[in-house]
């Protein structure tokens, strides 16, 4: 394999690099070789007219996998009909595409539709070791195989479109070791928040962020995916996990996953994919994972995070631009500075996005909603990542406590995460939502959203207000 | 892609922090399938009330900065998602450099691919730059990518580094495809090899 070979020891993130770099420029420019190509509607349109305004094709289409999933109605009939005219015209733009360039399709009338973050494992089209790509900064989510995996622009997406590699320096190596084993009611969304609460939306610029420690290695691979989905909201470029036996369990026997002979193969390279003892990394970060709570964002950056145990900050809790910005958000998101958190009144629930939408985070949050109605006045919709995430809830019986809930049980796609299609909050509307991104507007205009894990959702959506989950899980938890 | 070279123009004051590109274009007007147009729906939450009346606070709507071709901004500006959107709204507005002391990964990356260029500095610079920011025209500020310098409205000179391969791709306003494609050769090697040691990619 061509590329640097260094030697001594290597981190993951090294090994997965090395056997990938085509080409390297005296600057250390490099050609990144890209394994998997995941592309949806809004950010490739204009990177399929490029090429066909140059006359070139798709590289690999074989590699490049494309489903509709941002702009995509959660209703039913919308495999007939989209009633917005752009957003009927960016998938008709994407099924043409997908057509006449021959790449893998998922159309919306598809049962494997879904968040492409979702579906790309589902289908094992994302192994250990490989690049994996995505006009989209979740793709941080394939991280959780040991894929090096990252968001790009559409120029990118174009550039892969064409040549199957990215002009890509290497970023640095950072460490994130969560220790310990987490305490009940805690889970993968609360680690990977509270991450982004030590570190900052900025901690993770330059790196790529590799998670290790006990907490992490005892996370299924739906929470590890959880983890890594939010590496971005770090600043990182990417996060990864190193594959283990419940990588391999849950990639076997996957559509796309290589089988017999090519397995055994596979397997025995996938093996090696571990950082090496003595391995430098740039940074290194190291939480408890009993110093963990359930928490939630009180602002409009990742980084706003808190214990749902605190109180709202005041501005000159901050310092540098931080003051500022701290109290901007407080304006926008309507909160006085002392006030518990759980005293902050919702108005919505949204259960779904590439973050917490897979059958895991279906399970939890239907195990504190069984027998209990949401709170009367509320809207609460779950919206699961994939046709095939909603099939086995429905036969799981999710589905059903959902519904006895109150809850509103969506068609698979991106949703209210991001608020493209029908699925929005009006301005003022509070949101406990399981998404990855509290931005000022980010789920409809003036909308107000609280990020936190899908059990800590369902609780807010039984009270009405957000809630410490742990007091609905019982004696002994708190 | 067109050229940058140097630039002298007005400079608009942006200290929020995290500047995130759902505040730069908002998604809905992601849907588009072109690349031009957006300008007009730059920072548009902030610029618009909902019933798409001026906000005359803000910067851009303010006589000084109607023009300005460069952003002075905050920490982690572009964070967020990687929607090019962000700086194909920039450039249609008339942006062409955004100064601040860090940029989030992939809207930095983004912006050399459509003529922009993205400048990190020091606190002190980034300091000085957004005094002169907020003098409007009277304070207008120089980027010289050759020179790899920012001149500010008083002769203070910031240097500044940038990617040796990105300098020269902006510099000659070259594209990245057909520079890759003259490497055609290692991927299809790259390729072969890669076949023989994964063949279950």
């Amino acid at each position: 394999m061509p590329g640097p070979q260094n030697s001594g020891p290597k981190t993951l993130y090294d090994k997965i690099w090395d056997a990938h770099v085509a080409h390297e420029d005296a600057d250390g420019t490099c050609l990144l070789y890209i394994d998997r190509h995941l592309v949806h509607e809004v950010t490739s349109p204009q990177a399929f007219e490029g090429l066909r305004m140059a006359g070139r094709k798709v590289h690999a289409p074989e590699k490049t996998i494309a489903v509709p999933d941002h702009n995509v109605p959660t209703t039913e009939g919308r495999d007939k009909h989209i009633d917005n005219e752009e957003s009927r015209i960016q998938v008709e733009a994407l099924d043409k595409n997908a057509r006449d360039f021959g790449v893998n399709y998922y159309p919306v009338s598809d049962i494997r539709q879904g968040i492409v973050h979702i579906v790309g494992p589902e289908q094992g089209w994302t192994l250990p070791g490989m690049t994996v790509v995505c006009g989209d900064s979740h793709t941080a989510t394939h991280g959780a195989f040991g894929a090096l995996a990252h968001g790009i622009g559409t120029s990118e997406v174009e550039h892969v479109l064409a040549t199957q590699t990215l002009i890509q320096k290497k970023s640095k190596n950072m460490k994130v070791e969560i220790t310990g084993k987490l305490r009940p009611g805690v889970t993968a969304k609360d680690i990977t928040l509270s991450v982004i609460g030590a570190t900052g939306t900025a901690g993770g610029t330059g790196y790529v962020i590799e998670y290790c420690g006990e907490a992490i290695r005892d996370l299924s691979m739906e929470g590890r995916m959880t983890v890594c989905n939010m590496a971005i909201e770090g600043g990182a470029r990417a996060g990864l996990i190193a594959p283990d036996q419940k990588t391999f369990d849950y990639v076997k026997g996957r559509p796309h996953a290589p089988k017999g002979a090519q397995w055994e193969a596979a397997l025995s390279w996938w093996k090696t994919l571990y950082t090496d003892e003595g391995a430098h990394f740039d940074k290194v970060v190291t939480l408890k994972a009993e110093d963990i709570a359930p928490v939630v964002t009180w602002g409009t950056s990742p980084e706003d995070v808190l214990p749902i145990t605190g109180t709202v900050p005041a501005p000159e809790d901050f310092h540098g631009g931080k003051v500022e910005a701290a109290k901007r958000s407080l304006d926008y998101m309507g909160l006085t500075p002392g006030m518990k958190l759980s005293d902050i009144k919702i108005d919505t629930v949204f259960i779904g996005s590439c973050t917490n939408g897979r059958i895991e985070d279906l399970r939890a949050a239907a195990a504190i909603l069984k027998g209990k109605h949401i709170r009367p006045g509320l809207r609460a919709m779950v919206v699961p990542g994939s046709g095939l995430v909603r099939a086995q809830a429905e036969e799981e019986g999710l589905a059903q406590i959902f519904i006895d809930a109150g809850f509103e049980w969506r068609l698979a796609g991106c949703s209210m995460c991001l608020a493209m299609n029908p699925d929005q909050l009006s301005p003022g509307e509070r949101c406990a939502a399981t998404s990855n991104r509290n931005f000022e507007g980010r789920q409809g205009r003036g909308g107000r959203t609280h990020l936190m894990s899908p059990a800590m959702a369902a609780a807010a959506a039984v009270t009405g207000h957000l809630t410490d989950v742990r007091e609905m899980m019982g004696e002994g938890v708190l | 892609m067109d050229k940058f070279t140097t630039l002298t123009g007005i400079a608009a004051p942006m200290p929020l922090v995290n500047i995130d590109t759902d505040m730069i274009i908002p998604k809905q007007f992601l849907k588009t399938i072109k690349r031009s147009g957006l300008g007009k729906n730059l920072f548009d939450e902030m610029r618009y009330t909902q019933d798409g009346k001026e906000i005359p606070e803000f910067v851009l709507n303010q006589p000084a900065w109607r023009k300005a071709e460069i952003l002075v901004a905050g920490d982690n500006f572009g964070c967020g998602s990687s929607r090019e959107h962000a700086p194909w709204a920039l450039l249609d507005f008339g942006i062409r450099s955004v100064i601040s002391t860090s940029f989030a990964d992939i809207f930095f990356s983004n912006c050399f691919k459509n003529g922009i260029l993205p400048i990190v500095l020091p606190q002190e610079a980034v300091d000085h730059l957004m005094d002169d920011a907020k003098k409007g025209a009277n304070a207008r500020i120089t980027v010289d990518l050759e020179s790899q310098t920012v001149t500010a409205a008083d002769g203070t000179r910031f240097a500044f580094d940038v990617d040796p391969f990105k300098k020269h791709c902006l510099l000659n306003g070259l594209d990245d495809i057909g520079l890759t494609l003259e490497k055609s050769a290692a991927i299809d090697s790259y390729e072969k090899a890669a076949a023989q040691a994964r063949p279950w990619v």
